[in-house]
């Protein structure tokens, strides 16, 4: 019957294919394939890891479909058995709920390992440089707490070492995402999150927001200068003595609903990070709002899977 | 005087609800209504119109108009989408500014799901699950009105938001504090909640429904083990609605709260907690993936055997994976939100229990296809579309699974690999089922058969359009394309991919083009179904005439086998089976102009709270107590048919011997 029709989609699948392939040559655009640092290196690790274990269960399947689909059409002279009343077969079934098991186990596993690793800082950090990032209405605001100076929509870092940074915002919801270094976290009003991200080479990546958040959202894009040690040392000291501070004027004109272009303070006022938050310490960890209490409470972070589930 | 005038022309019009989309948007809209009202006049269809439709209380007439009003928000959805789409492929030159954009992504999401294909799938539970277990209508027909006409009257506070007082803005998910009134002080975000919470009542009724209906409605003989699939999908579905929509309800009203009456549960002053939002968002909302999933399982169940030729592959094994997923789909709720420091204890725990889900599901997949195994397949439409299920399902519940992998997530959220990844799984498979189930079940609602070259056109069109749209989706969320942004800069190789997707977006919209006009079509050319089983169907809707008599079964069957109808065709049975004198009166539920008062009661508060308009909502609310109280002392709920006229009935249809 209608075996022309049949036909020409099945020709246009190497087309897609084709078109597929060359569109997705695996460029330095890729950003998320081409990590940057050892963070976005290890989730690149299990999404590789995860991949290939699902195009292992899905050749088969579709091999299966596909023998299935076209040995049992409903043509004359097909010569396949046709047994109407086979409702099943116990074995069979039995092995699919098995299969998939063990495949996912095998993701799982390093998942939660990697889950577990990304938690917290490498044990051989000491003293790691600790940067707290507070999103605005459509513009970052970073600031650092041991040398009190402040950027606005750039961040400069050193390289080859983690960066801690501390997530909270005086606006709506953000993500702060530097998909070359490693995956996004909130930013959420009223607590603090922690997120530690490394270069592993001096370089510019670039970060955007990943939460939606109004008119302007999409401006709210910001720069990574990673460099190194030495360098980083020098632009701190460089930038505390001779940059303007930030004064509270300039910090309210900051919370206006606007955009702004880059801006780098030599000082910033007393807790303007976050705006809640009163004896915050600064070695890094997880902050969190507890009941009856209004100010943020510390947990150090190597306790933080022993900590978790309870409120 | 005049200064009141004035004011209500700057609420109700204020200058962003005045821009050229918006006004031609007007101008369609009065147009249609003009032609809706001349043509109901001039044909003296008004009585009607209201005597067979606005006060029905049959489940086959409320699943059509659940079904008409489900095909009218995909195409609002879908234009939607072309909107965005259009703005996409060019970043330079946007066709609608930031505000638009945002307003109508905000509006395709909960359109989409709310008013596409929730309706959708409650059009085919009310067309069909009554009619496959041998009932003569629901449980409770008068409730499942009142469900319809608040969820009609939810959709319509929210569609006229953009075209009075101005749209919601804030996603589909509606995250504090953006919802709060430091963010966004217009009407729109009144608007989502008032909508979400009255079409979430009659929603939450409809669970109640159906559920009361699949367990005490049954023929006899059909136990448990025996209901189709699709009942048992029906059966978890409702179940998963009751425990999904509370958590939903209460996020909406306190979001409300806060915007109302000062409360600050989650704005960003007084110490609000925006993740609490989240939680219950999502302890509905992940749910309410599996109640738009689990009915398309059914559907295809029942699809893929009768096109089959062969019996389920697997039956107790699909009922144990269903009801899995049903009691899994609650502990997955966090995934959606990895990235917002829950711990890596819990980040952990979610990821396995998402992984879990997947088992299940897989199983589902392989007995499927061990159902065609050994079949002898009809590539019908129905068919097409459950064939181009199975690949596309599995593929976007591969990319489920790189999502459920924390570390992944961390960079894949929010990104477009996200928005394929959904899609993936919303379109392949909810809305591919959907289709699937109006194919299959189109000659039992209206009696005759939709054209079926034109349905593999469109079908095709779907598919490929669907393909070539989000596959490099998939690709730009890999290349660190975000989500929701209006436009972007030219630099990250973003542009190249985006014009593919857009152009596959408007191969989807041809083949909406083309499944209305053979909609409109097979009205006057369609194939007469002629038997009542078109298919040679193995359920018990088949063994009645299309479309069905308004009592449905002049006589209940009594079941004995799975596949109730099947098994009588097997033995011999015909048609033409009954004898005169099994004929009995019957009672049946009384039209009722109730349920639609209520919904437009319910309509009147909901405007006047959007407007913070105290005495309009107070009017509504005494409607909407007056209805209640009215409909508890209407004891006159039943009408009957005599036995002589169903016997008419029955051998005009050519069902009754000698």
């Amino acid at each position: 019957m209608p075996k022309r029709r049949h036909r020409w989609p099945y020709r246009m699948v190497p087309l897609a294919l084709l078109v597929g392939l060359l569109v997705s040559g695996c460029g330095q655009q890729y950003v998320l394939l081409h990590p940057k640092g050892p963070v976005g290196a290890s989730e690149l690790h299990l999404l590789t890891l995860s991949s290939v274990a699902m195009v292992v269960v899905i050749i088969p399947v579709f091999i299966l479909f596909g023998i299935a689909v076209w040995r049992f059409r409903d043509k004359p002279g097909n010569k396949a058995p046709y047994r109407p009343d086979w409702h099943g077969h116990k074995g069979m079934e039995i092995l699919w709920w098995i299969v998939p098991a063990v495949l996912l186990t095998v993701i799982a596993i390093p998942t939660v390992k990697q889950t577990y690793a990304l938690a917290k800082l490498p044990a051989t950090t000491k003293n790691p440089v600790v940067i707290d990032v507070t999103s605005l209405t459509w513009k970052w605001m970073f600031q650092y707490p041991g040398h009190h100076v402040a950027t606005v929509n750039y961040v400069e870092i050193p390289a080859g070492q983690p960066v801690l940074f501390e997530l909270t915002a005086d606006s709506a919801m953000n993500t702060f995402w530097v998909p070359q270094l490693g995956g996004m976290e909130y930013t959420m009003p009223n607590s603090v999150l922690p997120l530690w991200l490394e270069a592993s080479k001096p370089g510019v990546y670039w970060g955007r927001s990943g939460q939606y958040s109004g008119l302007k959202f999409e401006k709210m894009t910001f720069n990574v200068k990673a460099v190194s040690p030495q360098a980083f040392n020098r632009w701190l000291i460089k930038t505390s003595n001779t940059a303007p501070p930030m004064t509270l004027a300039k910090y309210d004109a900051l919370l206006k609903f606007n955009t702004v272009g880059v801006a780098t303070y030599g000082s910033y006022p007393a807790h303007t990070f976050p705006a809640v938050a009163k004896g915050f310490t600064l070695q890094g960890g997880m902050y969190t709002t507890m009941h009856n209490q209004h100010h943020l409470v510390y947990m150090p972070m190597s306790g933080m899977a022993k900590t978790t589930g309870n409120p | 005087m005049p200064s009141f005038v004035l004011y209500l022309v700057r609420t109700l019009f204020p200058h962003d609800v005045l821009r050229p989309t918006e006004l031609g948007a007007d101008v369609m809209i009065v147009a249609t209504g003009v032609i809706i009202v001349y043509v109901l006049t001039k044909q003296k269809k008004w009585l009607y119109l209201w005597r067979e439709w606005l006060t029905t209380v049959d489940h086959k007439k409320i699943g059509i108009m659940y079904l008409i009003a489900a095909l009218a928000m995909l195409f609002r959805g879908g234009v939607d989408a072309l909107m965005l789409r259009t703005n996409l492929a060019l970043p330079n030159t946007p066709v609608i500014d930031a505000l638009e954009y945002n307003q109508v992504f905000t509006t395709h999401g909960t359109i989409m799901i709310f008013f596409m294909a929730m309706p959708f799938i409650f059009a085919l539970f009310n067309v069909a699950v009554p009619l496959m277990i041998g009932a003569r209508d629901v449980a409770f027909p008068r409730l499942n009105a009142m469900s319809f006409w608040l969820f009609a009257f939810g959709a319509l506070l929210l569609n006229i938001a953009f075209v009075i007082g101005g749209s919601p803005d804030a996603g589909w998910t509606a995250y504090p504090p953006y919802t709060g009134l430091a963010f966004n002080s217009g009407p729109g975000e009144n608007y989502f909640f008032l909508s979400l919470l009255i079409a979430g009542i009659g929603t939450t009724m409809t669970g109640i429904n159906f559920l009361v209906t699949v367990l005490r409605m049954r023929a006899p003989g059909m136990t448990l083990m025996k209901m189709p699939m699709f009942i048992w999908s029906a059966l978890t579905t409702s179940a998963l609605i009751i425990f999904a929509f509370p958590p939903l309800t209460v996020a909406m009203a306190m979001s409300l709260f806060d915007r109302l009456f000062g409360s600050s549960f989650f704005t960003l002053a007084h110490g609000g907690l925006a993740m609490m939002y989240v939680n219950l968002f999502w302890l509905f909302g992940h749910p309410e993936v599996y109640i738009v999933v689990l009915p398309v399982f059914g559907i295809f169940s029942e699809v893929v055997a009768t096109f089959s030729q062969k019996a389920l592959f697997g039956y107790t094994v699909m009922v144990i994976s269903i009801v899995s997923i049903m009691v899994l789909a609650y502990g997955t709720w966090v995934h959606h939100f990895f990235t917002m420091g829950a711990g890596p204890g819990v980040n952990a725990f979610f990821g396995l229990s998402t992984m879990l889900i997947a088992i299940p599901t897989g199983v589902k997949i392989f007995n499927w296809i061990f159902t065609m195994w050994g079949g002898r397949i009809q590539m019908t439409v129905a068919m097409l579309y459950q064939m181009a299920f199975i690949p596309t399902f599995v593929i976007g519940g591969a990319t489920g699974i790189l999502l459920a992998t924390v570390p992944a997530d961390y960079q894949l959220h929010n990104t477009y690999f996200l928005i394929a990844h959904f899609h993936n799984v919303l379109i392949g498979g909810t809305l591919f089922g959907l289709l699937s189930g109006m194919y299959y079940w189109w000659p039992k609602m209206f009696g005759h058969k939709l054209n079926e070259r034109q349905g593999k056109w469109a079908f095709w069109l779907f598919f490929w359009g669907f393909w070539i749209t989000f596959g490099p989706q998939y690709l730009l969320g890999l290349k660190g394309m975000t989500r929701r942004i209006y436009t972007y800069p030219a630099g990250f190789g973003w542009h190249t991919l985006n014009v593919i997707s857009t152009v596959g977006a408007f191969v989807m919209g041809a083949a909406f083009v083309v499944l209305v006009y053979s909609v409109v079509y097979s009205l006057q050319h369609g194939e007469k179904d002629l038997t009542g089983d078109p298919w040679n169907g193995r359920t018990l809707e088949w063994a009645i005439p299309s479309p069905a008599p308004e009592y449905n079964f002049a006589r209940i069957p009594v079941v004995h086998e799975r596949d109730a109808w099947w098994d009588m065709k097997q033995k011999g049975q015909t048609l033409a089976s009954m004898r005169p004198e099994d004929m009995r009166t019957l009672e049946l539920p009384r039209n009722t102009p109730i349920p639609f008062l209520l919904g437009f009661a319910f309509f009147v508060v909901g405007f006047g709270m959007t407007f913070e308009w105290w005495y309009i909502v107070a009017l509504g609310a005494l409607g909407v107590v007056a209805t209640l109280i009215y409909s508890g002392f209407d004891y006159d709920e039943h009408k009957h048919i005599a036995a002589t006229e169903v016997l008419e009935i029955e051998a005009g249809l050519g069902r009754v011997q000698g």
